[in-house]
């Protein structure tokens, strides 16, 4: 035991040295890409070396990982230190959604978008102190390997496998989603390029070394995404408070942004004035839209007949005057955009007076919890919040992809270490999220509105002419100055223009680019590697052809890797509707499967194979049902249950599942002895005389 | 493999931990955010305290949480002879 002890601190020296030099390479790369851009080498050329070096970098990380040892393939030869487990963890849980997608959430939504920052870091606490450990103990490759161990037979395993795979995979479409995105943006791809040349980049890490190869590319790319999240972060609070701590400095730019919202919504104050008359055109705006519904409403298709020709009059009237160019064309478009069918108009005019009334609203405080009109609407907000909170939670500790990481540790305080490190690097990028969006906010707030229209900074100008949903600047009360309410930003913009915000070169968006491709591809390495994993292990080895020699399995595994990953960048290249929607349904769904089965297989011994069978289906069934019925997307439109959000459906789920779990082992034997003494095993980090669950 | 007396024991206090830490859990959360507008009432370092334990206060806690327990435990297993190592 002693020499197998100082063999894994040597190989902890060994990867700190390594990790060490990589990051000054990294480092260095920048410095160089930098003093190019300085030299006057094009962006565009720059963004593609970016893109380049970096998943050249993982590739060759992976390829140095190569392994036929199906121990190695499948949990990295559980000798990762706790530190590194943790680094590679933090890079697997935080995907694109997170560094890109969070501070822009945070922008718009204030309090009531910390609901994610809480739900994806106090979720660790569960799997800290109900699962880790005991399934470091069990020791096997996946969980439905647990679930089938701990319940006996293959039915628990196979909802397992199904659960963890219809997870996993909605969960992988937003990663590919988000690489394609980050791909076309920095080089000019077409987005469905971008996924593909993002796949490579997935699969040259985990095609040859499977666990081992994606845990190393984890640590190399979690190193990548913190530098790129810090660095512009820290520059901007430098700019604004002059301390280099921004997650400390924020709290006085928080009280001089809530000084400005006052302002702002002040209609006695000069700006707030301005705003008011910005704002009144878009309540004018709202109440069209709603007359022409209600007017659509009533006379249907011979309305509709009518407006198209009001705007095709207009179009005449405009050129009969000689309007100018810009006015003409606007109206030819409006033209040629009519909506086709009063269906379509409905949708149409539904969305402009519901834009127009978002706009004609006064300004949210940032720091508010709930901000709403009435109590009851307040407690409404009050309820989602906690459910959701509940729900990401939960779903923290049920996600397949995580729990898997903790197999692969050396030992079971190790695992236990491994899950303050996994939080530890996972907090410092969520702490700083909130500080990087009341910067920016102040940013909007004191610099960009009350400026003119002809002086622009250029951050906003270049974002404008690149994409309209980032960035969108209209003067709509015609007075030459921005206010508030004419500015449209879209929640990516604030990671996304950070650097140019704080004034620092395009080396460094170039950097937050590689960041956010690191942040997708290492989640989406996890995602589907667990897919594939519990395909070719769950599914072929341990339920179709347990005589499997190894390297049949490893040859199974890396062709359902291939087909699983091809499957996936097909179905991102469609677009499929809302992204947000399909994270937030992966972590009800896992949450009501997993959890119970998983925590009860620990803490309650009595748990048995029916309870397993009826709690993971009862949790499952209600919260897919919920979704069903509530989610606008499938069009029952039910009524909601007490007001809660269809991406919370978990709340409902996970009672479900443990209330199945009682009943279900209630009313059927206690399991078998060998079961129970398995529940000791994993209890207890060793004992004598003790079973060895371990896989090899 | 027989459990004995000291072994039941030391799982007791294994649940009395996790017990007590899920309780901090649930406050620093729950509690937390449910009084969020009250809280907003207190100011801390410049934020208003609702806001401050959902941006910052409660991860800390959390944090907290995690590394008490792996400290706890670790230290339990060597107690009762339950570690893994030179036995």
């Amino acid at each position: 035991m002693n020499t197998t002890m100082s063999s894994n601190q040597a190989f902890f020296k060994q990867l700190s040295r390594y990790y060490t030099f990589y990051t000054g390479g990294f480092i260095a790369f920048v410095i160089v890409v930098g003093i190019l851009e300085f030299a006057g080498v094009p962006n565009k050329i720059l963004g593609y070396l970016f893109l380049f070096a970096t998943i050249l970098l993982y590739a060759g990380i992976g390829f140095m990982s190569k392994t036929a040892d199906v121990g190695e393939y499948y949990v990295a030869g559980r000798r990762v230190p706790a530190l590194f487990n943790g680094m590679a963890t933090g890079a697997d849980w935080m995907s694109a959604a997170s560094f890109i997608g969070m501070a822009g959430t945070l922008y718009h939504s204030g309090y009531d978008g910390l609901a994610f920052i809480m739900g994806w870091t106090g979720g660790y606490c569960l799997v800290a102190l109900f699962l880790a450990p005991y399934l470091r103990k069990f020791g096997q490759f996946t969980i439905p390997d647990f679930l089938g161990a701990r319940y006996g037979g293959n039915i628990p395993r196979f909802i397992g496998v199904v659960a963890a795979v219809t997870c996993s995979f909605t969960y992988v479409i937003a990663q590919i989603y988000g690489v394609g995105i980050i791909t076309a943006r920095f080089t000019g791809l077409e987005f469905q390029i971008g996924v593909f040349v993002g796949l490579a980049g997935i699969l040259v890490c985990s095609f040859l070394g499977g666990m081992k190869a994606v845990t190393w590319t984890q640590v190399a790319q979690y190193i990548i995404l913190i530098v790129a999240y810090m660095i512009p972060v820290v520059w901007l609070s430098v700019k604004h408070t002059n301390v280099p701590v921004p997650q400390v400095a924020y709290g006085y730019v928080l009280q001089k942004v809530t000084e400005r919202e006052k302002v702002l919504n002040d209609k006695t104050s000069e700006v707030g004035a301005k705003e008011e008359s910005v704002r009144q055109i878009f309540r004018d705006r709202a109440a069209a839209a709603e007359a022409k519904l209600k007017e659509l409403e009533a006379s249907g298709p011979t309305f509709l007949a009518a407006e198209k020709d009001k705007a095709a009059a207009k179009v005449a009237e405009l050129k009969a005057a000689n309007a100018d160019a810009k006015a003409i064309e606007a109206a030819e478009k409006a033209v040629k955009d009519f909506p086709a069918d009063v269906a379509a108009a409905k949708a149409q005019w539904k969305k402009d007076a519901d834009g127009a009334k978002a706009k004609a609203a006064p300004v949210k405080p940032h720091a508010e919890a709930f901000p709403a009109k009435d109590d009851a609407a307040r407690d409404v907000a009050k309820k989602n919040f906690l459910a959701l909170v509940f729900c990401l939670m939960v779903g923290t500790a049920a996600l397949p992809h995580i729990l898997m990481r903790f197999y692969t540790t050396p030992s079971v305080q190790e695992a236990r270490r491994s899950v303050f490190w996994s939080l530890f690097f996972i907090f410092l990028l969520y702490f700083t999220a909130p500080a990087l969006a009341v910067l920016v906010k102040y940013e909007v707030y004191s610099n960009l509105v009350g400026t003119a229209f002809a002086q622009l900074p250029a951050w906003v100008s270049n974002w404008a002419a690149v994409d309209k949903t980032l960035m969108a600047i209209t003067d709509i009360n015609k007075d030459g100055i921005v206010q508030l309410a004419e500015i449209t930003i879209g929640g990516d913009l604030v990671v996304l223009a950070t650097p140019e915000i704080a004034g620092l070169p395009y080396v460094i968006s170039g950097l937050v680019a590689a960041g956010g491709l690191a942040a997708a591809l290492s989640t989406a390495d996890g995602l589907l590697l667990t897919i594939a994993n519990a395909l070719s292990h769950d599914v072929y080895y341990k339920m179709i052809d347990p005589n499997a020699p190894t390297t049949r399995r490893l040859v199974v595994s890396k062709a359902l890797l291939l087909v699983v990953a091809l499957l996936a960048a097909y179905v991102t290249s469609l677009k499929p509707g809302d992204i947000l929607f399909l994270v937030g349904a992966a972590f009800s769904l896992a949450a009501s499967a997993f959890f119970p089965a998983l925590v009860c297989g620990v803490f309650w011994k009595r748990a048995n194979k029916l309870g397993a069978i009826l709690g993971m289906l009862a949790g499952l069934g209600i919260c897919a049902y919920y979704m069903y019925i509530t989610y606008p997307f499938f069009g029952v439109n039910a009524p909601k249950w007490w007001d809660i959000n269809p991406i919370s459906a978990g709340i409902f789920g996970i009672p479900a599942g443990f209330i199945g779990i009682i009943v279900g082992t209630l009313i059927s034997p206690a399991p078998s002895r060998e079961v129970q003494e398995l529940v000791d095993h994993v209890r207890y980090p060793n004992l004598e005389g003790d079973l060895n669950t371990q896989g090899s | 493999m027989q459990l004995s007396e000291k072994h039941r024991e030391y799982w007791h206090r294994n649940l009395k931990i996790t017990g007590l830490l899920l309780g901090i859990w649930f406050v620093v959360t729950y509690v937390a955010a449910f009084f969020a507008r009250d809280l907003n009432a207190i100011t801390i370092l410049g934020f208003p305290l609702g806001f401050y334990m959902g941006a910052q206060g409660s991860l800390i806690i959390y944090v907290a949480i995690i590394w008490y327990y792996a400290r706890y435990m670790n230290d339990l297993d060597k107690e009762y002879g339950v570690h893994e190592g030179d036995d």
